[in-house]
């Protein structure tokens, strides 16, 4: 397990929409080692735990390490409020991110609103190999589409109202593809019930599925046992923790 | 460089800086950061006969200055913690104290007989878990159950014994007292105080066990205040913790009576805490010209 904390320069910030920004983080010591799916855990002032947020893009050349976050609560709109030229004091990366398989592999990637941002990385390894398909409720909070679209990723939008893309849910988009084409993987993050929906259709299609949870943390890194998720392996239950065992888990693995 | 040295009951430390325990797992995790070695010690997750699930999530909530948490003693019991956490915890120049609970008084006394000639330098026994339906806190809210299971523990260990004790009582150092009489070479605390919060939207509490426990800077002032109480009621040493976030606090604590102290929540937001902490406290001691810490133990000067 190897990590970093430091307080490291925000080189570029952008406003997504009312409430979701996009933050590039000048970090080389992380971007160094950071892998898809994992995530980094900030530090806001006057709040005494530290905020979890996915990894949305690493690029390695620059050092540069991407994250888009929806303001919440006041943590986050805390975070909104910082500039460029600020220092964001962060550890990361932790947890355990998306297995990327092999180039030529097939890969489904499934994005629900907030969960989108770490489905970019994904769909930058398996390029044109890869369907994105995410959802949200309506057109004006959308994201991150043209990010996917330059991947080479065929993309597909859903929207609850129909106001952009497709109306409907992302599940529906998904039993489509499966009717068409098998992907060897399906990764997904996103509400839990959504989550549920496409494990259950994977389940269904026999195609292995990958999830990254959410549960509220305090150490981040292992330590303090309180982010847990009831996971089972080899027929038992047990209580696994997002932050070190996750925080994207094997789908079979995870107690719904 | 003024001496860090501490005697604590007995056992060395080289500072008297210890991870809190529950907060710092068995240390595995903040090794990337720095090497264990700059801690005085470890209390390490709270071990239990059994291995224990711990309550559901969420286990955990942020409050002004604080948070509670409702883990619930997760652990892998003690059999395990001795076959794979003590011989790695031996090889890092620390001082381990095994924090050991149970839901009955049998249960502690085998934990702690079990942990004889492992190697640990000391047990932390915890009467004060507030997120545990039996055993815990129920321990450490009178005094009459507080000698009973001190008293089993005793006589199961050869180990210097501490005993960790609950603030959720009227009277802290009647406690202290007791456990004193039982042969406890020493006490530590506070453990957490029961809190909660609610989601005013939702109307839920946040924490799916109802109540956690209250630890972080918002409990310092009363954990200073029954350090203070306890110093001076006992005549056995005091490892004070609740909030200590800065090497100020940490300081703080000692005058108010403790001999060591411990660092929790403040490890959350700061991993370098328990470490930055150890090297103010020396810095203000150089500057103060006191040569030892132990010297400035109890010296608050009470009006
Ligand atoms: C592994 C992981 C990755 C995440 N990635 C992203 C991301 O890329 N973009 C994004 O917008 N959000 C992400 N989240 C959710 C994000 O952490 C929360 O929205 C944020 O912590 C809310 O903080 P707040 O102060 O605004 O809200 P408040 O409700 O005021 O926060 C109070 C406390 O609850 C915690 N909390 C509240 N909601 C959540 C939640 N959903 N998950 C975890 N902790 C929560 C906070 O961290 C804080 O400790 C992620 C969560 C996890 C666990
Ligand atoms: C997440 C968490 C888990 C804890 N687990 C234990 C435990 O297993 N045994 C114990 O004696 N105390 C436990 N505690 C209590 C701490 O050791 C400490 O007494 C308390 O948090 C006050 O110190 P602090 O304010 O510095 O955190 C836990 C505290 C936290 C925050
Ligand atoms: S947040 Fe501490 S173990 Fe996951």
């Amino acid at each position: 397990m190897n990590y970093f904390q430091g307080k490291y320069k925000i080189v570029k910030k952008l406003k997504l929409n009312d409430t979701v920004y996009d933050f590039t983080l000048s970090c080389k010591e992380i971007t160094d080692i950071a892998l898809a799916g994992q995530f980094v855990h900030i530090a806001v002032d006057g709040f005494s735990l530290r905020r979890p947020i996915s990894i949305c893009e690493i690029n390695r050349e620059k050092g540069w390490l991407r994250i888009v976050f929806e303001v919440r609560g006041k943590g986050t709109e805390a975070l909104s409020k910082l500039c460029e030229g600020d220092l964001m004091d962060v550890i990361g990366p932790l947890g355990k991110g998306f297995d990327l398989l092999k180039p030529g592999k097939k890969c489904i990637a499934i994005g629900g609103g907030i969960g989108t941002p770490p489905m970019l990385e994904v769909a930058k390894h398996y390029g044109a190999n890869c369907t994105v398909i995410s959802g949200f409720r309506t057109g004006s909070i959308a994201i991150l589409q043209e990010d996917f679209a330059d991947t080479g990723a065929k993309t597909i939008l859903c929207t609850d109202d129909g106001s952009a893309g497709r109306k409907g849910f992302v599940t529906e988009a998904l039993e489509e593809c499966l009717n068409s084409e098998k992907p060897d993987i399906i990764c997904a993050c996103g509400p839990m019930p959504m989550l549920k929906a496409i494990v259950e259709l994977a389940k269904n299609a026999g195609i292995r599925t990958q999830v990254s949870l959410e549960q509220r943390m305090a150490c981040g890194v292992g330590a303090c046992l309180v982010c847990a998720c009831r996971c089972v392996k080899d027929g038992e239950e047990f209580m696994a923790h997002v932050c070190k065992d996750g925080p994207v888990f094997e789908a079979e693995e995870v107690v719904f | 460089m003024a001496d860090m040295k501490v005697n604590f009951a007995g056992v060395e430390f080289k500072n008297p800086v210890v991870a809190a325990s529950g907060t710092y797992g068995y240390g595995r995790e903040y090794e990337a950061l720095y090497p264990l070695s700059k801690l005085g010690g470890i209390s390490v997750k709270g071990t239990t006969l059994h291995k224990r699930d711990g309550n559901p999530a969420p286990r955990v909530a942020e409050t002004p200055s604080g948070m509670l948490n409702s883990v619930g003693l997760q652990n892998g019991g003690v059999d395990k913690f001795i076959n794979c956490e003590i011989p790695n915890l031996l090889t890092k120049n620390i001082a381990i104290i095994a924090n050991i609970a149970g839901a009955t008084v049998e249960e502690c006394a085998e934990v702690a007989a079990k942990l004889n000639g492992t190697g640990v330098h000391m047990i932390e026994l915890n009467i004060s878990c507030p997120n545990v339906k039996q055993g815990g806190a129920a321990f450490g809210t009178s005094c009459e159950n507080a000698s009973a299971v001190t008293r089993a523990v005793r006589n199961a260990t050869d180990l210097p014994l501490m005993v960790k004790l609950s603030p959720n009582v009227t009277d802290i150092a009647s406690i202290a007292k007791a456990v004193e009489a039982e042969g406890a070479d020493a006490v530590s605390l506070i453990n957490t105080l029961l809190g909660m919060r609610i989601d005013i939207n939702s109307r839920r509490p946040i924490l799916k066990n109802n109540v956690g426990g209250l630890s972080g800077a918002a409990v310092f002032p009363i954990a200073v205040r029954m350090v203070w109480q306890v110093a001076n009621a006992v005549k056995i040493p005091v490892m004070g913790m609740g909030g200590i976030t800065t090497w100020e606090d940490g300081i703080e604590m000692m005058l108010a009576g403790a001999s060591a102290i411990q660092v929790g929540a403040a490890i959350f937001k700061n991993p370098f805490a328990p470490v930055e902490i150890a090297d103010g406290m020396n810095e203000w001691l150089d500057k103060n010209g006191i040569k030892c810490v132990s010297e400035i133990v109890g010296r608050v000067k009470p009006w």
